[in-house]
């Protein structure tokens, strides 16, 4: 997997065997359809109890990464102007889910 | 101290922008965060390199730190006003640092750098110049700090305190899930510790709850008001916000953060883990 690229997010340097990666795209649809990347959002994973397990802020183009374990998983995120927003997710070792969020 | 000593809102920050005696100071887990704009006036410290000895794992020392805020430009009788983001986990360590090295005038911006964006409040590119200062530090103070040895040593006598995740607690990860999760160390977490998430002492935005609800969640996690407390995390960010709450929200004077926390402690030849949910016995 070393250097591919998906949903936009290099994946050079990271170990994808051995991480359950969760990752993607935070984003606003204007009108036309057309999604913009939302920078400076905070997506935070939440538990299989709905406990926060990590945050962070989107990058300039909307992009956000988790490792995490095995199994079933929320992501929450908070964006200027915007609703939080709740997106189920199920990450295993070895793969990456990849997911898009519109706020 | 208390809260209303130890924390201002945004507004307060915003209000206070020209205030010559107020010093700004920005400190993210991620280090680039800050140039790519910050609170106006606001200088950075970087935790890797300016608040770390760069040869044993250990903070820099008394001389150092002097020198480090003086070339800053930060006099002892300033008003520090540290956040960050990461719901202020390395501003909240950085705070307790100050605190050991003797700064008498700190705050902490409620919420930090994410309550500030989310209210889409002005971020800046400038970087300040501010004019060398001749600051003088004090000797650690280890009333605040903890080390291994007394960690071990706590285990069914004091309060221990995992602030990490609920899965970094019971073993499941090693780091928090926004980093990799490859680590020498072994996983699971100090036998009768109980597992409080810094989390739970914050709102979505990042603002702590209030005093009552505080105390309330650490009481129902079985902390005991009448014994001395020492919380710990990875790498004693995390567990510096819970310090904050525990030593300056709440009052509780016996309060030490100990920041070897699970790197140094998951590490440790022969000490007792536990795996699971389950705090274990001493």
């Amino acid at each position: 997997m070393c250097g591919a690229i998906q949903g936009g997010l290099s994946l050079d340097g990271v170990n994808v065997a051995k991480e359950a990666i969760i990752q993607g795209q935070v984003y606003r649809a204007d009108d036309s359809g057309t999604h913009w990347p939302v920078e400076n959002a905070y997506v935070r994973l939440l538990d299989r109890t709905g406990e926060f397990t990590a945050e962070v802020p989107t990058n300039e183009n909307g992009h956000f990464r988790f490792f995490a374990g095995n199994g079933e998983w929320t992501l929450r995120t908070l964006a200027p102007r915007a609703e939080a927003v709740d997106k189920l997710v199920t990450a295993q070792v070895g793969t990456v889910a990849e997911v898009a969020i519109a706020v | 101290m208390s809260r209303d000593n130890a924390l201002v809102t945004a507004e307060w920050v915003e209000d206070n922008l020209d205030n010559d005696d107020i010093v700004l100071v920005e400190v993210d887990e991620d280090t680039t965060a800050y140039d790519k704009g910050h609170i106006k006036g606001a200088i950075k410290l970087d935790w890797t390199t300016d608040l770390q000895d760069q040869v044993r794992r250990d903070f820099v020392n008394k001389e150092q730190f002097e020198a480090l805020l003086s070339a800053k430009g930060i006099s002892n009788d300033d008003t520090v006003v540290l956040y960050g983001g990461n719901n202020n986990w390395f501003a909240a360590y950085a705070y307790w640092y100050f605190k050991l090295y003797g700064h008498q005038n700190l705050k902490l911006l409620d919420g930090g750098r994410k309550k500030w964006e989310l209210d889409s409040r002005e971020l800046v590119a400038d970087v300040p110049e501010r004019a060398q200062t001749s600051y003088t530090a004090q000797d650690q103070d280890t009333s605040i700090r903890a080390f291994r040895d007394e960690t071990v040593a706590a285990i069914g006598v004091k309060n221990l305190v995992d602030v990490r995740s609920p899965d970094e607690y019971a073993g499941r990860l090693l780091a928090p899930a926004h980093l990799p999760q490859e680590q020498a160390q072994r996983a699971g977490h100090i036998p009768t510790a109980a597992n409080v998430p810094w989390s739970k002492a914050a709102n979505d935005d990042g603002t702590f709850r209030s005093d009552d609800e505080l105390k309330q969640i650490y009481t129902e996690a079985g902390v005991d008001w009448s014994k001395d407390t020492i919380a710990y995390c990875r790498i004693g960010e995390r567990s510096s916000h819970t310090w904050f709450v525990f030593h300056e929200l709440l009052d509780e004077p016996n309060v030490k953060n100990y920041d070897g926390s699970w790197t140094e402690y998951g590490s440790l030849v022969g000490v007792p883990v536990v795996l699971g949910d389950e705090r274990g016995e001493a």
